[in-house]
């Protein structure tokens, strides 16, 4: 929980730790947290750097009850994105018509919901453009309800 | 016809030479590119993570090398599309004359460019089935990932409709999930190393996040199939990376992919006779990007290859610069060289030697581990004298590193023979 606070909040009091006060702290937690139960528990990998540390969250219904096993705040940060409100930014294709390539690559503006990515995928498929499309002309204002547009990322002239 | 700088290659290396050779003062100078468009490789990296580092946002390929093309063509540089470059020769074996480029194309035939100096910017390619030693026949329906690639990405074209990827390399991880979302259900991605080859940040966002499973410690064994592949045989291997009877198990597909490796295209380098270096497959460099043969410059992935294309615009633009400061006569000749040795589990590095009279203040050394090393230290040392020592907290053989060498350290030691870079493990 400490962990968790020190990382939304930007502040790194409990984060500047060695890892093996860490590993203590995680350890006293644990026991306290399976005396209580009814968690459910979910690994990552984080993906801030290289070091790829394998953290473990502890939830609670929606509640984050605790984020092991990171090294730095930017793990517990990134799980807590993952647990609340996983994004990305989606990359694709969509025909072009009388172009000199057959497709042209998109990508949406921004990060959207992980859940709505199948259907923003299907939009996409469903759209032909007209060459020539250049790098910025947008596809789709508003992809899936998300308030996101979609871009060309790639030039296809006229053939 | 003669020419001051001839660029072979209009990928993102050559074209980040280009521009800083013009910008540097050489106005004759031109970029072959066999392709009928530039931005190399760039063209079909559709996703994301592009020039973090050079323009502090997150592009696509196209829009990556767009920048740069943008820039080549503000600046006038001319620019020969669907030209393939044969031969490249001394014009006299034993002096440092000119540079012979003999180049093809449709509307010239074959002809020849005399050049006072040249850039390598050739890239790399993808290891091929044949290098993999794969038993089965050869039916259809067997691509190297970056093959599949640009029939999706840029050909709108599907390879097949069930999968499996061997190899678990950034372009493999990448094509499981461009496959996954034109429809294809990827079956497996097999990785005969321990660890994913790729970064991390593409296990999680192109397996784990479509639920494709990787398997680790395994290998294909043998294709099913004689027109068109039915299926593979995949198996476990030991800790030699051989496979383990027993652990054979049939998937039906109608594809393989395969992402095993990236090996720099360097048949020109050889036939004019540059010094390669066996640890990058491509040439030695000191710290002008300058081969061992005068005039002679590389960079990008012809050179050594590269993690972030970040990396290889920033050494192109060095190469650039030294090439034009080469045509201008300001580079002194290379007296007093010293060479960097890689030791201790560092495996190479690009530079390979310097001149310190040729040095800016800083230079940038980049290298390679050969293996996973935590809480490691980097030193570079020098006759005697440790010159830099800092803790790594993690060092793997998937992340270039670089250190930055300062040529006051140079200065400090009389008469430098060797730099020593090296990893050691444990302290501080």
């Amino acid at each position: 929980m400490e962990v968790q606070e020190a990382a939304g909040t930007g502040q790194v009091t409990k984060a500047i730790q060695t890892r093996e006060g860490f590993q203590a702290e995680d350890t006293a937690r644990k026991a306290e947290m399976q005396e209580n139960g009814l968690e459910q528990t979910r690994e990552f990998v984080c993906i801030g750097c290289p070091l790829g540390c394998n953290v473990t969250a502890r939830t609670r219904g929606e509640e984050i009850v605790d984020i092991t096993g990171n090294t730095c705040p930017r793990g517990a940060d990134y799980v807590t994105k993952e647990l609340t409100d996983p994004r990305r930014i989606v990359t694709s294709l969509v025909r072009v018509r009388k172009g000199v390539l057959p497709v042209v690559s998109v990508k949406t503006t921004t990060d959207i919901p992980k859940g709505k990515i199948m259907d923003s995928i299907r939009v996409l498929k469903g759209i032909e453009l007209q060459a020539p499309v250049h790098i910025g002309d947008v596809v789709v204002e508003d992809v899936c309800g998300t308030g996101v547009q979609v871009v060309a990322t790639g030039n296809v002239e006229t053939k | 016809m003669k020419k001051d700088l001839v660029i072979i290659g209009g990928g993102p290396a050559g074209l980040a030479a280009a521009i800083a050779a013009r910008e540097a003062g050489v106005e004759d100078l031109v970029i072959l590119e066999r392709d009928a468009r530039l931005g190399g490789i760039l063209n079909q990296c559709i996703h994301n993570g592009f020039g973090l580092h050079t323009f502090k946002e997150e592009l696509t390929g196209p829009e990556y090398a767009d920048r740069f093309v943008r820039q080549v063509q503000a600046l006038g540089i001319s620019c020969k599309l669907h030209t393939m470059v044969v031969d490249l020769a001394r014009q006299q074996a034993d002096s440092a004359g000119s540079l012979l480029v003999t180049a093809m194309n449709q509307e010239d035939g074959i002809y020849t460019i005399e050049a006072r100096a040249v850039i390598l910017a050739m890239g790399c390619r993808e290891r091929p089935r044949g290098a993999l030693g794969i038993p089965g026949y050869r039916p259809a329906g067997i691509y190297s990932a970056g093959t599949a690639q640009r029939y999706v990405n840029m050909e709108g074209r599907m390879p097949g409709r069930e999968v499996v990827i061997l190899g678990s390399g950034d372009i493999g991880l990448i094509m499981a999930r461009r496959m996954t979302l034109e429809g294809a259900k990827v079956k497996l991605v097999a990785e005969l190393m321990p660890y994913s080859g790729g970064l991390k940040r593409n296990v999680i966002q192109c397996l784990d996040d479509f639920g494709i499973p990787l398997k680790l410690r395994t290998t294909v064994v043998d294709i099913k199939g004689k027109q068109r592949v039915e299926g593979v045989t995949v198996a476990q291997v030991d800790e030699k990376g051989k496979p383990v009877p027993g652990t054979e198990e049939q998937i039906p597909c109608d594809t393989l992919l395969l992402s095993c490796g990236l090996i720099p295209e360097n048949e020109l380098s050889v036939a004019l006779g540059v010094g390669m270096n066996p640890a990058t497959n491509g040439p030695f460099v000191n710290e002008s990007l300058e081969t061992d043969i005068e005039g002679v410059f590389a960079c990008g992935n012809v050179l050594h290859v590269h993690d972030l294309v970040d990396y290889v615009s920033e050494e192109a633009s060095w190469a650039g610069r030294r090439a034009a400061a080469y045509l201008q006569g300001s580079l002194e000749k290379g007296v007093g060289r010293v060479s960097i040795r890689a030791e201790g589990g560092v495996r190479y590095t690009v530079p390979s030697s310097v001149v310190p009279g040729r040095m800016e203040q800083e230079q940038v050394l980049r290298f390679r581990v050969g293996n996973v090393y935590r809480d490691a230290c980097v030193e570079v040392s020098a006759g005697g004298r440790v010159l830099y020592s800092r803790r790594r907290r993690v060092l793997t053989p998937g992340e270039m590193e670089q250190v930055v060498l300062k040529r006051a350290w140079l200065e400090q030691i009389p008469e430098p023979e060797e730099i020593t870079v090296s990893v050691r493990e444990g302290s501080a």
